[in-house]
This record gives C-alpha cells, structure tokens and sequence, in this order.
C-alpha cells in the first residue's frame, strides 16, 4: 500500500509553497495517505500498453497571426497590485540567485 | 409582480420584447428577492445593482428604439464567481482573490452583455472550485433552498441555489468533475456541462483546465438550451475551443420526442452507496424513457471504476500549477510583508492564510502526483486511465445515442457532515467524473423527490461530444413527461423561504 | 577563487579532458509576444506592453504566436535538425516573482526540433561539429530591478521592482549535446560555436540575436575529466554570459578552477556559477540539490503543434544560404586567402563589405575601407564595424570616387572622417571641404617648378637616373598643395620636366 509520510508532506509543502501549521501538516499528512492510498489504484493500468490523454479534444496546430492587439494600460495592469513603485510591481527582497 | 421572480426566462425575454414589462422591472424583482431571501441563502457573493440596472436600462432603451432584442435580452442572470468581470469583483470563493476587481471580462461575460442578459450578481462556489458542497468557501456556505441546512451540491451551489430560489431565472456554472450536474441535482435545477471546448475558458479562472467547462443553469430544459447557445461557440482567445458550429440545441429542447432514440443505462453506476430513493426515481425515468418511446438497453463502461482516483490526480495536478500564480506578487492578498520577510516567504505566508484547507490538500496532492519519481504511477497512469474512459464511452456510443444514470449517488446532505472527511466527499462526483475525463456533454435534470427524506433527485444524460443536442431533447422530454404527470414543476413544491 | 590561485590553463589540460554543453536563448524578432499580443518594442515605458495573459492575470489563456512556430522550425533547420511531427508544451513549474504564472511555458521530451549539427570554423581554417541535442520554444520572463542594494545587484536589496513587459517574449532554447574532443580548444570551440550560431540566427532574419541586448544569452556548462577517462565528471553551469568573448573567457575559467579544485583532491559541486565580466572569473550561485523538481507536465491550455511535412519542406527550400555556405562562396569570389577570410570574419566584416560590392565599389575596395580606416575605429570606439555611422552605399560612393580619380587616398579618408563625424555624403563633403583632387597641369606646373628649384640637389640625383628618389619632390609638391595633387600625375610631371622616362 502506497503511502505518504508527514516529512514527504512538509517537502510538498515547500515545493508548493505554502506555509502549513504544525498541526496542520499532521492532519493532511493522515488524510493525504488515505486519499493516495485510494487514487494509487489507477496504477493498475501502468504496464498496459494504452496512449495517454492529455487533451480531451484532438484538436493540434492553433494559432495566431502575429499581429500587435492592445494591452492593458499600466494603471490597469497595476491597479490589483499589493504595492507599486515607479510603475512597477514592488515586491519583498528576491532571495535565491547571486 | 412577484410572480415576476417566478417566470422561466424564455417567459420574461417574451414578456420583455412584447414590452408586457420592462427589463428593469424584471431586475429590480430579482434584486428584491435577493434582498430578501439571500441573507438565509448566502447564494451570492457580490450584488451588482448597479451594473444590473444599468444592463436592463439599455436593453429597454434598445427596445424603445425598435431595435430587435436577442433571446435572453432582460433576463437576469446569477454568474458564477469564477468568471472575471471587468470592474466587478471576482473571488472565487478565496480569501486569496478578497477584494480582486479585474481588469477584464471573461468571453462569456463578453457574450452574455452581448446578448442584453442582465448579470445581478457573482455566486457562491467553492473555493477554486474545488468541493462537491460549497462548503469550501472562504465566504460561508450557502444552503439549499429545500432545506437549508443542506447543501446545495459544489462547487456551483450558490448558482443552483440562486435558481431553486428564485433569484434568478438563469445562471452560470462551471463543471470540472461535476460541479454543474451536481448542484443541479441536488437543487432540483436543470444543469448542462458542455462539450469540452465548446464554451470559452478565456476568463474562466482555472481550476483543472483539460477539464474545466463552463456551462448553463436553469429551471427548464428550454431555459438552459437558450442559454447554451448564448455561450457557446468558437472563441480565438481559447485555444482549446472548438471551431465548429454550435449543435442545435434549442430546436432540440422543443421538440419533445425520444421515440426511436437508443438509450443506455450504465450498470456500473448502481450498487453499493447509492440511496434507495435515488434509484427508485432513476428506475422510473428509465420505465418513463421506455414509455416514451425509446429504446432502453443496459451498457457497461468497467473502466469508469478508476474515473474517480484518476480524477483525483488530474485535477489536482492541474490546480497544483494554475493557481502556483497566486504569489502576492501582482494581485489578491499579500500577507507578512513587513520589510523584513523576502518575497519566498511573504508568498508561503500568504497561500497559508489564503487558501482554505481543500485547496491546499489538492494543491499537495497535485505536487505529489507530478514529482520526479511519481509522474509515472499517478499521473501517467491517470492519463492512461483517461483513454480507457473514453473508448468505453466510445464502446457505449456506438450501440446507444445517450447514456443515463443518476446524477448524484445521493440527494443532498446535511452541511458539516462530510466537511472533514475528503473521500466521502469525493463520491459525490462519482457518477459526473467520467464525461468531464472524456470531454463529452452530459445533463442533470430534476426527476422527482426521494421519498425518504423528500430531497431533488437528479437524472443525469450523457451525449458524446458535439452531440449536446441530444441531451436537451431526452431532457425536453423527460421534463414535459414529468410536468404533465404532476400537473407542476418540481420546484413549486419546495418550500417557501 | 581568484583567478591568480588558478592552477595554469596548459597544466590543468596536461591532466583534464574538458566536456562543454552550450545552451543559448535565442529572443525571436516576431511583432508580438509568444502566447499573446502584446507587442515585444524594446524600451517601452514598464508594465506598458503587458496583458492578463503575460501578466498571468486568473482566467487569462495563452494562444501561440505562429511565427513564434515557424522560426523554431526555421532555426530547427538551419540547425540540421530532425523537426518533430507533434509535440507539446509543457509546464515548468517553479516560483519566481519575474515569472507572472510561476509556471514557465516551455517543451520539455517533446522539443520542435531535436539531433541536429553546426559547424562551425576555428581560427586556424579548420571545422569542429558542435552536435545540437534539441531547440525547443518558451517564453521569456519579466525584469526586476533591486532597491536598496549595491549597484542593483539582488544581494543586500530592500526589495525589487518587477516590469513584465519582457514577460513572455518567445525564446528559442538551444542545448548542444555534450562537446567532446575539443581539448584545448574548448574555449574557442564555445566562442566559435556562439558566434556561428549569432549568423545562423541572424541570415534566418528571425532575431538580430544581439547579445549586448539580451536578445541572446548563452550557459556554459563545463566538466573535466581525467585524461584518458570516459565517464563525465560533475558539471558546473555558468549562467547568462553574454558576450562572445566572455564565453571564451568563462569556459577557461572553469577548465582552471575545476583542475585546481580536483588537482587539490577537492570535488566539484554541481552549482549554477555567475560570471564576472571584471576579471572573467565565476563566483557560486544557486545550489542544484533534488528539492529541483520541476513538475513538468503537458501544459492543458495549448493544443498539440504537428508541423505538416509539406510545410516544413517549403521552409526548408526557402532557408537562405547559410553563413557557412556563403562565407565560402565569398572568399572565393573576393579571391581571399583563408587567413584573410578569417581576419574579415572577426571583424564582423562580412555584411559591410558585401553590401559595399552590392553597391559598386571593387572587391579589393570595400574590404581595404572596412578592414582599414573603419575596422580600426571601431576597435578603438569598442563598437560594432556594423554600426559605424557610414553606410555601405557611402563608402562604396568615395571608393568610386577614387577610381574616377577625383580623390585620392589620402583625400578620401578625409571624406570618410567626415561622412563618420555626420558632414553627409561623400559627394557634399568633397564639395564643402574643397577636397577634390587637384589633377590639372598648369596649377600643378607651378608647384612642380617650385619643388625641383627647391630641390636641385635630389632633381640631380632623378636626372642621374636615380628615379626612385622622386618620391621626395612628390611630396615637396604634395605639402605645397595641401595634399590636393594627385600623386601619379605629379610624379609623370616631374620626371617629364627632368627629362627622365619612367
Ligand atoms: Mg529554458
Ligand atoms: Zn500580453
């Protein structure tokens, strides 16, 4: 029976960035393994030779013209903005590269 | 002019052209029952009274000139919270989107103003979509007009709920795994999820994109066929839209007729977990299609017993990346930001408080599924999953026109009873998630009360894609039968608010 | 490290064989961005060419930009590459505040075009295969800018101000397989490789691919491994070099710090490094541990691309001749020598002279202007040949005016000096400055008469048969005429006034 443990849960948590309470990381961690132990089930087909469905349609080759449409003028596209500055979106220090 | 409220849309669009009653009439009645009865249903989160009346002013003033009006011209319409509207807040249940006024109109919303559609308001859901009860939303739940301390069915209860009661004659869902069908079940409403592809996703906040669809609620079978026509259609912004003509839905409403039609029961839908009463009043609709005409044979589609855990992999999945956007970076909430935290962090913080527990658990679920070592097992495997479904529909196609089964495995349950516990939950969809995997059109229409707890009962058609005329003229059908046998709508024996 | 600590580039290839894996971004020259159409214009005002779709504002969708499509086969062919007959999009997943989904649309198994080849010349006339593993397309991301810092840099910054303007810009990934065999070439293998690819991109005429820009950005990933030793040793993958010179510089850099660090029984980590343009040296970035998973998937929002055969064919039969190709053609039509060639190339002089022929001046001509006068001043200025502020139409206009003898050499770098400094054309040049020739007898017999009575011994010397002493009256005249005369017939006029027969 497949499985998830609570240090697999809080790496996911990471990966996904989301900041879980202690107590809630051991809650999800319980309900996550009985979900996953439920949906593993679909790896009963994994060795049958059958394409997989990405798309529901078989739809291939949509495009556009490359042709200019308007924008959003800056107001608009930082009207929802949590903070702006200079025109920009302003946001907490980057950590990471450098 | 309160019966006003109680006109099927059809109606008030013929009472509005023949200028019998002005459009903004028609919306202030809505408005005024919404005033009225919402603070106990909580089917709306946002009221627009302004752009309401604003929208039925022009389509009286349209009519003044001697323009000529369209089908759903004054028709007020409760929209989904899903569906960006420009200038006009958009939440989709989430605390994370509080307070988000977008900068444009989803094509549906485009096209439902294009039509003089008079939109009164955005609807409760659950959060992202993501639930079977509206439980989910960060705004409260929202109740079942038959009784509400029920749910209204999700993640589109508030807009099956704003039709059971009478705040609008037409709405908006969006169905990704059953979030239109079920409601509509539930409520005794009429609920149609389109051909993949066949209503625009431009707008529509993404949840589970190769699933999501959105699609028209009502109270009628005709209703919901003049809507989906409003909606449907090619849209280039969309490129999983189909460009091709939009099938003839609403002639197929009107006609009535299902002699000659093949029609499959799917067994695997049946057994264990679904209530007696439930599938008393299917049986019957199968005795009733009989009688009508058509030709009932059983078919079985075994891979629909994975449609559920492969579901449950797709769509978080999915979700796990399209709502890895909301980062407190250029919209919505931001929290923690306090000069001393980085950008990593005040996103970690503000998913935490933003999003509600559903959405993280899929948004874990679905990081899980797609992790290097773990694609394979589950999410390659869905996919595989996927195809089967379809060649069993496509198996079933070939010998019936449309497939029937109940809509839900239940009628609607109390509030609270399953908030905690994700599986049972999930079974709700259990019946719904096979068109939604194959792309296909299927339709929930009201056969009845279960007589053991007097609650909607929802007969669910299934119609391969392209082929959604087949579902409103088995439902036309099914619908006028049912009328006649009991001298009423269903919804005439819900209780008063 | 510093650079000085670096055990030297001769002894770190005495015991290492270097193993190089290029990987260059290629910003397409399409009018619109890669899934909207906002409009790509550099230097717009921020957040001015942005939309819900680049802004990756909820509900928004992407649709793909079809000249996006055809330029990925087109750099797909150019690049000898087998061109898929379906593949897909997919997401990238991993969170960034200049990625507006947090997702990067890009290809991940499924490139556009896959197992090709470049080759690309060495300095020394030679060929080297560079084997090109994939090129698939993406899209570019926003730009942040850091406040509160030093120099902008993202370390010590208060907090970041983000444009999205570049956000979703079409990019071409180039990823070479990993090259082998090179050995002390390798560095010059990756400038020579960068810069081929640059002209392939460029006679594509789907991107003007200027690094300076950021329109092309180059990854160097680097490993050694022992002589001798087939398997690779871990890589380090130096990020953003941009320019041709620096990729030269950061792959030798790597060759000596990864020597010295296994020389000292240390072990490379696999790290993203930073070059510095300074000292052209590499500083530690970003550690790659497992917690990298990018997750990635179809991406649901875009249907299949399946270029049809027939279509690829037609852009195949109408690839341009290929830089390679035309070069050759070139210097045998110029009648080069391959040092010469080679000499021309490096100056980036290729397209100037071509187009200085195309406009009617003499093989011989157009190469000694833009590989002289020119050449030199853009060394000097540290700009591009190309850009120099002289047209071909305008160098080829003082070349013809030499050959009609209105100019001389000397007079006509004159006019260039001018044309450059902005006096206009040639022709009002000349015309403004008096600069034209003075080839008329009677004003040149003065000034003959004055320089052999002032010169009556070197006259002498020319009457005794010493001819090649007449360069001096040559220029005696030349000084008196301001440079004006021109020098041949001055020289017949003097040897006719002294009797003398050339
Ligand atoms: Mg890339
Ligand atoms: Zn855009």
């Amino acid at each position: 029976m497949p499985g998830i443990t609570r240090e697999e849960v809080a790496h996911l948590a990471r990966l996904s960035r989301l900041e879980l309470q202690a107590e809630e990381l051991d809650h999800f961690a319980e309900q996550l393994d009985v979900i996953i132990g439920a949906v593993a089930r679909v790896s009963e087909v994994a060795g049958q030779d059958v394409p997989p469905t990405s798309h529901p349609l078989p739809l291939t080759n949509v495009m556009r013209a490359d042709e200019v449409r308007p924008s959003l003028t800056p107001d608009q596209a930082l009207a929802g903005a949590p903070a702006a500055e200079e025109q920009r979106f302003r946001v907490p220090q980057i950590l990471g590269e450098d | 002019m309160t019966e006003l409220i109680r006109y099927t849309a059809a109606e008030t669009a013929a009472a509005v052209a023949k200028g019998e009653v002005s459009a903004v009439e028609v919306a202030q009645a809505h408005l005024d029952r919404i005033g009225a009865v919402d603070k106990k249903v909580n089917a709306f989160l946002h009221v627009d009274t302004e752009g309401a009346l604003s929208a039925a002013r022009a389509v009286d003033e349209k009519r003044a000139k001697g323009e000529e009006l369209g089908p759903l011209a004054g028709v007020p319409l409760a929209l989904k919270d899903v569906f960006t509207t420009k200038g006009v807040p958009t939440t989709c249940g989430s605390k994370i989107l509080e307070g988000w006024i977008p900068p444009y109109d989803a094509t549906l919303t485009t096209r439902l103003k294009d039509a003089g559609v008079v939109i009164l308001g955005k609807t409760n859901m659950d959060e992202f979509a993501m639930g079977s009860s509206t439980e989910n939303s960060a705004y409260g739940p929202t109740g079942n007009p038959w009784d509400l301390s029920r749910i209204p069915g999700g993640s589109g209860g508030g807009s099956a709920a704003a039709l059971a009661a009478f705040e609008a004659p037409l709405a908006i869902g969006t169905d990704t795994g059953g979030s239109i069908r079920q409601p509509g079940a539930v409520t005794g409403t009429v609920g149609v999820k389109p051909t993949y592809g066949s209503v625009s996703r431009y707008g529509l906040v993404a949840f589970s994109s190769s699933l999501d669809q959105g699609g028209p609620c009502a109270r009628t079978v005709l209703d919901a066929a003049l809507l989906h026509e409003a909606i449907a259609g090619h849209d280039p912004l969309d490129s999983t839209s189909i460009d091709a003509p939009v099938p003839a839905v609403v002639e197929a409403a009107k006609l009535r007729d299902v002699r000659g039609m093949r029609i499959g029961v799917v067994k695997e839908f049946s057994g264990e977990g679904y209530q007696a009463g439930v599938m008393q009043r299917f049986d019957e609709s199968v005795e009733l299609l009989r009688e009508l005409g058509a030709e009932v044979v059983e078919v079985s589609c075994p891979s629909f017993t994975l449609a559920l855990p492969a579901y449950y992999l797709i769509a978080p999945s999915e979700a796990s990346s399209n709502l890895a956007r909301f980062d407190a970076m250029r919209y919505g909430l931001r929290v923690g930001d306090d000069g001393s935290r980085s950008a990593e962090e005040v996103t970690a913080l503000t998913r935490e408080a933003g999003f509600g527990p559903e959405v993280k658990r899929r948004i874990i679920l679905g990081t899980y599924a797609l992790s290097s070592g773990y694609y394979d097992a589950y999410y390659g495997s869905a996919q595989k999953v996927r195809t089967l479904i379809s060649r069993d529909f496509d198996a079933a196609f070939a010998g019936v026109d449309v497939l029937v089964s109940p809509t839900t495995p239940t009628t609607a349950f109390p509030i609270g009873e399953r908030a905690d516990d994700p599986m049972a939950m999930y079974l709700a969809d259990l019946c719904t998630i096979p068109s939604n995997l194959a792309g296909n059109a299927a339709m929930s229409l009201p056969v009845g009360l279960a007589p053991e707890d007097n609650l909607p009962v929802g007969l669910q058609i299934i119609a391969p894609a392209m082929a959604d005329d087949r579902l409103y003229r088995v439902g036309g059908a099914v619908e006028a039968a049912l009328n006649d046998k009991w001298g009423h709508t269903l919804l005439e024996e819900a209780p008063a608010l | 490290m510093s650079v000085k600590n670096l055990v030297s580039y001769e002894d770190a290839l005495a015991s290492f064989d270097p193993v190089m894996g290029l990987e260059v971004h290629v910003e397409l020259g399409t009018k619109t961005k890669m899934f909207c159409g906002c409009s790509t214009e550099l230097g717009a005002e921020p957040n001015s060419q942005v939309c819900p779709t680049c802004l990756g504002l909820p509900g928004s969708l992407p649709v793909v930009n079809a000249i996006g499509v055809e330029s990925a086969v087109k750099i797909g062919l150019a690049l000898n590459c087998e061109i898929a007959e379906w593949c897909r999009f997919a997401r990238k997943n991993y969170f960034y505040p200049d990625m507006p989904k947090n997702f990067q649309t890009s290809q991940y198994d499924e490139p556009i075009a896959f197992n090709g080849y470049l080759d690309v010349q060495l300095e020394d006339g030679s060929t080297f295969r560079v084997e090109i593993e994939r090129a698939h397309m993406e899209e570019d991301t926003g730009k942040s800018s850091h406040v509160g810092g030093a120099t902008g840099r993202i370390h010590g910054a208060t907090h970041s101000l983000l444009d999205y303007n570049r956000a979703g810009i079409p990019l071409i990934e180039i990823v070479t397989k990993p090259i082998e065999g090179a050995g002390e070439r390798a560095p010059e293998v990756a400038r020579a490789y960068v810069a081929e690819l640059r002209e392939v991109i460029r006679s594509l005429g789907v991107s003007e691919a200027r690094m300076d820009k950021g329109q092309m950005r180059c990854d160097v990933n680097l490993s050694l491994r022992p002589n001798g030793t087939e398997t690779f040793g871990t890589r380090s993958e130096t990020k953003n070099v941009n320019s041709l010179r620096s990729v030269e510089r950061a792959a030798r850099f790597e060759i000596q710090r990864h020597a010295t660090v296994l020389t000292d029984g240390g072990t490379i980590v696999q790290e993203t490094r930073h070059f510095h343009e300074e000292d052209g040296s590499t500083t530690a970035g970003r550690i790659k541990d497992n917690a990298e998973d990018y997750r990635y998937f179809p991406e649901p929002d875009l249907v299949p691309i399946a270029p049809a055969r027939a279509w690829v064919e037609e852009l195949r039969a109408a690839l341009p001749e290929l830089p390679r190709v035309r070069r050759a053609r070139l210097q045998a039509e110029w009648g080069l020598t391959d040092k010469d060639m080679q000499s021309v190339l490096n100056a980036g002089a290729v397209e100037p002279i071509q187009e200085t022929i195309a406009a009617g001046a003499p093989a011989d001509q157009a190469r000694k202007w833009w590989m002289g006068e020119l050449a030199r001043r853009a060394n000097e200025t540290g700009t591009e040949l190309a850009e120099q502020p002289i047209t071909p139409a305008q160098v080829a206009r003082v070349a013809a005016l030499v050959a009609e003898g209105k100019l001389n050499d000397k007079l006509a770098r004159q006019v260039i000096e001018a044309v450059l400094a902005g006096e206009g054309e040639p022709d009002a040049v000349v015309e403004q400055r008096g600069l034209a020739v003075v080839s008329d007898d009677s004003a040149l017999g003065a000034a003959v008469d004055q320089a052999i009575a002032e010169n009556e011994a070197i006259a002498a010397k020319i009457r005794d048969g010493k001819v090649a002493a007449v360069g001096a009256l040559v220029g005696a005249v030349m000084k008196t005429t301001r440079g004006q005369a021109d020098a041949a017939r001055v020289k017949d006029l003097i040897l006719e006034k002294l009797g003398v027969s050339a």
